[in-house]
């Protein structure tokens, strides 16, 4: 089934609303975009021992990633091959050496092999093993980069290396940032709920003209009371953190944008808000330790602002903080934010991460307040068929390309567009397709 | 002053109806100078600084939530959001006059409304109250929601 070509649905920095609103090219996200794709499952650090599992979604699909008894980690589908019941509810928890299924007791080996079937006679002639259940649980593709692990539905499509490329980077610079280079998952996440496109928390990830905008109640306020209080002494962590949302638009154009191919960019090419933050000298020491004065410094002053790994992840390494939008609907977003913990250093960086994704991420937080009134007041008047387009055209030259790393001024709308090129590119039906339709 | 433990119990009371009936200001005049208004994203929630919270704030940042719930380009409150406390009577837990140290525990029901959406949650509420001045302030509030990690929507009042 499909609704349009899609390339007929983006042109010249304008992006047709249906992106937004249309249920049948939401329905071929699931089925094309997200099985093409390279999509973030989770961390290694979530199942640390052998049968422990994290289970999750990869667009519509349930997926489980699990440890292996060779201790590596793969991803299969949560079905039971059987009649169809997920084998084990979202979230963490322990396998132990084997799936087994809570409704007819069928077992599976942790990589989704067939164990066993109880009473199997009662199959003697049936064709069982011609049958789709003899299988097992279905596998997917999976690469685990640097701890973070990733799954892509579709049998066959682009590598790993060649799909993210030198966007690695900024998961290089995350892990870096421990003296020991391993990073845990601290806590739950953050689960805030959105009631629109997944497109435009990932638009917003880059979108350095809104900051001082729409973030004027929130950030400006902050600056209010700071300044009123005569801004005198080192500046308390909060402060720190949010003041630099109410930068000017010059410090966001000098800031830098790098586009990669496929859909991935990062703000923040030669400084961001994240540069500023204080550093404990136990830390910088640790660091140096590890990687010496000239590398440690090197790690410590690539401050990336966001970075965006196409589709529907971004990650903070300065920060230590990874943000998931998971589609449930064209105007429904689940959004996760996960912190984690440098292996190696003070607490004190930790408390940061924690508090940046509280008071950022949260359903709680007043920046979050911000940005969600933008993204609903947007889904409702994408509602208007008379105005069909939707404009990135800042600083967009007709001929743009983005087949190779580029660096742009910090305030153009570029990542977007790359984004939305990237998004023609993967919608292309996606191998065994049918069989991870939405 | 001397203390009661009815006069913990209308404490907490007349907080409630001071945030239902929108006097923040004044809500904030309850805690004391190094009060705290938590509330965790996790059951049996261990060190807040060293994972994300729902609330885990001071008095400089519940002052900003205030001040910007005011704001003329707050657009996140227009229309302004609307609350309502159901609290049911509340024990002491803890009563320590010679210390100046109190606490007291409700189980509450909490409605927020904004325009046509309505979002209910439900938990537990406990006060640690302190006598500054002859005066009982809010050492710490501590909110623990039945579902505090389940996908929410925008919270944007006080429970």
């Amino acid at each position: 089934m499909t609704y349009a070509d899609p390339s007929d649905l983006v042109r010249g920095g304008e992006v047709h609303r249906d992106l937004f609103v249309d249920q049948k090219l939401f329905d071929q996200e699931m089925s094309n975009l997200f099985a093409n794709c390279w999509v973030y499952v989770g961390h290694e650090s979530q199942v640390p021992k052998r049968g422990d599992y994290y289970a999750t979604t990869i667009g519509s699909q349930p997926v489980i990633m699990v440890r292996q008894k060779d201790g590596t980690v793969k991803v299969i589908y949560n079905r039971c091959p059987h009649r169809g019941v997920q084998l084990v509810n979202e979230g963490h928890g322990s396998v132990g050496p084997m799936f087994r299924c809570p409704y007819h007791a069928w077992t599976f080996n942790t990589d989704g092999s067939l164990f066993g079937v109880p009473v199997k006679d009662g199959y003697k002639e049936s064709g069982f093993s011609e049958s789709c259940a003899s299988h097992g649980i279905e596998g997917v593709a999976t690469h685990v980069y640097r701890q973070f692990v990733f799954a892509r539905l579709a049998r066959e499509g682009i590598g790993f290396e060649e799909f993210f490329g030198e966007s690695l980077t900024t998961i290089d610079n995350m892990v870096d940032r421990s003296p020991e280079g391993r990073l845990e998952v601290a806590g739950a996440p953050l689960r805030y709920m959105h009631y629109c496109n997944w497109k435009m928390l990932v638009d917003n990830q880059t979108d350095t003209f809104h900051p001082m905008i729409a973030h004027e109640s929130s950030a400006g306020t902050v600056r209010k009371i700071w300044e009123e209080s005569g801004a005198q002494g080192p500046k308390p962590m909060v402060v720190e953190v949010v003041l630099p949302f109410t930068a000017k638009h010059e410090f966001y154009v000098e800031m830098g944008i790098r586009t990669w191919p496929n859909g991935h960019g990062h703000t923040g090419t030669k400084y961001s808000i994240h540069s500023d933050y204080t550093l404990p000298k136990e830390y910088t020491d640790a660091m140096e330790a590890a990687y010496g004065a000239e590398r440690a410094e090197a790690i410590l002053q690539e401050a990336r602002h966001n970075t965006v790994y196409f589709p529907n992840m971004t990650m903070k390494g300065a920060i230590q903080t990874l943000r998931l939008f998971k589609p449930l609907g064209p105007d429904r977003t689940l959004v996760e934010s996960w912190v984690f913990r440098l292996a190696g250093a003070p607490d004190e960086l930790l408390e940061r991460s924690a508090l940046y994704n509280r008071l950022i991420n949260s359903p709680t937080s007043i920046v979050g307040h911000d940005d969600l009134e933008m993204y609903e007041r947007a889904q409702q008047g994408l509602k208007v068929s008379a105005t069909p387009w939707v404009n990135y055209q800042r600083e967009f030259h007709p001929g743009e390309r983005y087949d190779s790393t580029q660096l742009w001024s910090g305030q153009s709308e570029v990542q977007m567009r790359n984004q939305y090129d990237a998004w023609v590119k993967f919608m292309k039906p996606a191998v065994s397709g049918e069989e991870v339709q939405a | 002053m001397t203390v009661t433990k009815q006069d913990l119990v209308d404490f907490v009371y007349a907080e409630a109806r001071m945030l239902d009936e929108r006097r923040f200001e004044e809500w904030l005049t309850l805690f004391a100078e190094d009060g705290i208004y938590w509330m965790p994203l996790h059951h049996d929630e261990p060190n807040p600084k060293l994972v994300t919270t729902l609330f885990h704030e001071d008095l400089l940042l519940l002052k900003t939530r205030v001040l910007r719930l005011m704001g003329e380009r707050t657009f996140s409150q227009q229309p302004a959001s609307r609350c309502h406390h159901l609290l049911q009577a509340p024990m002491v837990d803890r009563f320590d006059p010679d210390a100046g140290e109190f606490s007291t525990w409700a189980s509450f029901l909490y409605t927020e409304t904004r325009a046509d959406e309505k979002l209910f949650y439900t938990g537990w509420v406990m006060h640690d109250l302190v006598l500054i001045g002859g005066e009982l302030r809010i050492k710490q509030k501590k909110v623990q929601l039945i579902d505090c990690d389940a996908p929410h929507r925008n919270l944007q009042l006080f429970m």
